[in-house]
């Protein structure tokens, strides 16, 4: 028995192809389809997407699921129900679990759990380096054979830049991208937000973007140098982002990503030192956010990730200089970007859609992120316009560690599809 | 004494967030409490009855002692706990360990903290006074307010337009940021110097001037106040060494000579005696260092009034 999906009267963008049409959308076992057949009809789930945005499930390129290791902030199940609350239907799992993934061994525990639990398509990264320790290479080739989509030290950047060179070229012979937390870790020593006027003001101790701009300067060169493919992850610095042109302009294959926090926050919000805003890269300046913009519309950064980062309440609720990096951002990325990015007219809906599905799926050669007959019905609808609350309550994941905890955001995802059935909303 | 209308805060946590006429208020109680202070029956019953907790997460002995002794004076039992010997060292949240301090009825909770930031955070989470005793690199606000009550004193009560020099350690210092503020508002024209690696240029962005040549920096200053160098803090990266620090920034007998000249010379403590200050000047007729001490005890008292008669008044409300 074949199962089909009917998604009718929707807002139906696919930037791959061009679309942006009010239409219909089809499945048939899995795979989009560009029609049905009165009997397929008669048989299909329906879904009326009237006044709603039909779209390709958006892709994450960098969340932490802390699965296994770390299950009291998030796991495989968690995550990916977030992932899906999000209307994400791909996200890229870091490496940087307990133990690490930089064996054979965890990366096939973690498909393990993943094929047990994930209710998204969820593609785990290997290690770069042993224990993410950045001193001698993980075993990445056989990381890869057992499933590892790319390759990342997740929130460790490699300071050797002999070991990185040897790395990013090794992993490139494999068709593997080196992602990287462009971050000099002799300048952030101790830092926990952006050095500047804010820093000085809070007497809390800043990172200079610096830190950031000279590891993305290395990681241009050792790509120009070696052919090596490395993508930035999220860019925080106006000066990266600058540099990460100029290097695009020479035709050096490398890539970026932004985060919705980076691309909506500034230091500023750390003023009352809440916990929820420390980040790393942190929040930096309005100078830099308008960078970071500039940077998605010409194509500079491409694509838009999460880098969910899950902890608990009793790890978050500490002095500033205590509490761990990080937050929480699958279920909250869109209604964010949505405000930040398309309410105040700096890009189109089906640019933020592009950074959010073919752009990301084009960094690591995904076959996702469109809607053309043939693809994965990976396909997500949302309600731009409607207003919810994030709450403990409201949020899948299993940590609620938002910035945005307590506001209510505009736009919220209906429903989401994954190999065309229902991930979310939950069944049951 | 009558507790003045216009202080509504139960905490005390920063300079930055107080308005003129708060400073103001906290000056003109300091200085009812401050002739008690010869008295040979000091003690006023003013907090009769109270427990002050002194919660004191990093070593300090001046702060720590005028803090208990202010709180004696008004008559408060007090207690103090240092860092080493508090539960926190066996893992216990800041959290955990405050509202056990509340539990055992205290009544309110002088506090210092490594970590910026860390009294605003225990203000929100208890409901009795916090006294922010220095917290990080943040606002050691009580120490601001005995400068400049010091400083109101030796200048007179306007200090609109006087100049004030703070050299040293700008970067790292609550003291510094606490001074700024407070001097600011009270219409100072205020001047950090230092090397650059510790007095960044960005600081001008709170209405000061910055300056790298000591000359210009205490050239017709009213006053200067002197930072300890704190060496724990900064490993080498920030400066090569003490003696280079002396040699370039230290304050002398032929740099003091730029200064106005009846311009004093002012200390937090501790002193690093041949370091940031010639020895011979601390202990000279400019310096007011240990008045800076005396003070301290008298603004406290006042600090400790204030907040615990508002906090009284709002909860009996």
């Amino acid at each position: 028995m074949s199962h089909t999906l009917w998604i009718t009267n929707g807002r139906v963008v696919d930037p791959a192809n061009q679309r942006d049409d009010v239409g219909d959308v089809y499945a048939v076992d899995g795979k989009i389809v560009e029609s049905l057949s009165a009997e397929q009809k008669k048989n299909a789930k329906v879904f009326d997407a009237n006044g709603m945005v039909v779209c390709p499930g958006f892709i994450d390129l960098h969340c932490h699921l802390r699965e296994p290791g770390d299950r009291h902030k998030e796991t495989i199940a968690s995550g990916s129900r977030a992932a899906a609350k999000g209307g994400f239907t791909t996200v890229v799992a870091m490496s940087n679990t307990k133990p690490p993934a930089d064996s054979v061994g965890a990366i096939r525990q973690i498909h393990d759990l993943i094929d047990r639990d994930a209710i998204v398509n969820v593609l785990p990264t290997g290690c770069l380096t042993l224990n993410r320790e950045g001193e001698k290479l993980a075993p990445i080739g056989s990381l890869k054979e057992a499933g590892a989509i790319a390759i990342s030290d997740g929130g460790h950047c490699v300071q050797n830049h002999e070991l990185m060179r040897r790395g990013a070229e090794y992993a490139s012979m494999f068709g593997l991208v080196v992602m990287d937390h462009c971050e000099d870790v002799t300048q952030t020593e101790d830092c926990v937000m952006n050095e500047g006027i804010w820093s000085l003001r809070l007497g809390l101790r800043g990172m200079p973007r610096a830190a950031e701009d000279i590891m993305v300067a290395r990681n241009v060169i050792l790509s120009a140098h070696y052919g090596a493919r490395i993508h930035l992850q999220h860019i925080s610095s106006g000066y990266a982002v600058d540099t990460i042109r100029r290097a695009k302009q020479r035709g050096v294959k490398i890539t970026a990503e932004a985060t919705p926090h980076h691309l909506s926050l500034t230091e500023a919000a750390l003023k009352d030192y809440n916990t929820h805003f420390k980040v790393v890269p942190p929040l930096r300046t309005e100078e830099d956010r308008q960078a970071l913009i500039e940077g998605l519309i010409d194509g500079t950064i491409d694509c838009i990730a999460t880098a969910h980062a899950p902890h608990t309440v009793i790890e978050k609720d500490k002095e500033f200089d205590y509490a761990p990096f990080g937050m929480n951002g699958l279920e909250t990325a869109l209604p964010v970007c949505l405000d930040t990015l398309v309410r105040s007219r700096l890009i189109s809906l089906t640019t933020l859609i592009d950074c959010m599905t073919h752009r990301a799926a084009k960094v690591l050669e995904l076959d996702r992120g469109t809607l053309s007959p043939g693809a994965s019905a990976d396909i997500t609808v949302f309600d731009p316009e409607e207003n919810w609350k994030v709450t403990e309550e409201s949020l899948a994941s299993l940590s609620h560690n938002s910035p945005w905890l307590g506001l209510t955001l505009r736009g919220n995802v209906r429903a989401t599809y994954y190999e065309g059935r229902t991930a979310y909303p939950f069944a049951g | 004494m009558t507790p003045p209308a216009n202080w509504n805060r139960k905490d005390l946590v920063g300079i930055e967030e107080l308005s003129r006429d708060e400073l103001e208020t906290i000056y003109s109680v300091a200085s009812e409490f401050k002739p008690t202070l010869q008295r040979s029956q000091k003690k006023q019953p003013i907090l009769r009855g109270y427990t002050v907790v002194n919660l004191f997460m990093e070593p300090s002995t001046r702060t720590r002692l005028a803090f208990e002794i202010a709180a004696t004076r008004l008559s408060a039992d007090v207690i103090t706990v240092s860092g080493n010997a508090s539960s926190l060292v066996k893992g216990e949240s800041l959290r955990d360990t405050a509202m056990n301090i509340q539990a055992l009825n205290a009544d309110i909770i002088i506090m210092r903290h490594s970590a910026a930031g860390s009294a605003r955070y225990l203000s929100k989470v208890i409901d009795i006074p916090v006294i922010n005793a220095g917290d990080g690199a943040h606002e050691h606000p009580t120490q601001a307010l005995l400068d400049t009550f010091t400083l109101r004193e030796k200048l007179g009560p306007d200090l609109t337009g006087k100049k004030v020099t703070i050299l040293g350690d700008i970067l790292f210092s609550r003291v510094a940021r606490s001074n700024i503020w407070a001097l600011r508002k009270l219409g100072a024209k205020v001047t950090l110097a230092g090397p650059k690696t510790l007095v960044p240029s960005e600081l001008k962005q709170f209405g000061v001037e910055v300056k790298h040549d000591l000359r210009e920096a205490l050239q017709d200053a009213d006053a200067v106040m002197l930072l300890r160098i704190q060496h724990e803090r900064q490993s080498s990266t920030h400066f090569p060494s003490l003696g280079e620090y002396t040699s370039m920034f230290g304050l002398n007998e032929k740099r003091a000579g730029w200064l106005k000249p009846e311009a004093i010379i002012m200390h937090p403590g501790p002193i690093n005696r041949g370091v940031e200050i010639d020895s011979a000047l601390a202990d000279s007729e400019r310096s007011v260092i240990l008045e800076q001490v005396t003070n301290g005890i008298a603004v406290r008292m006042g600090v400790l009034y204030l907040c615990a008669q508002y906090n009284a008044k709002s909860r009996s409300a």
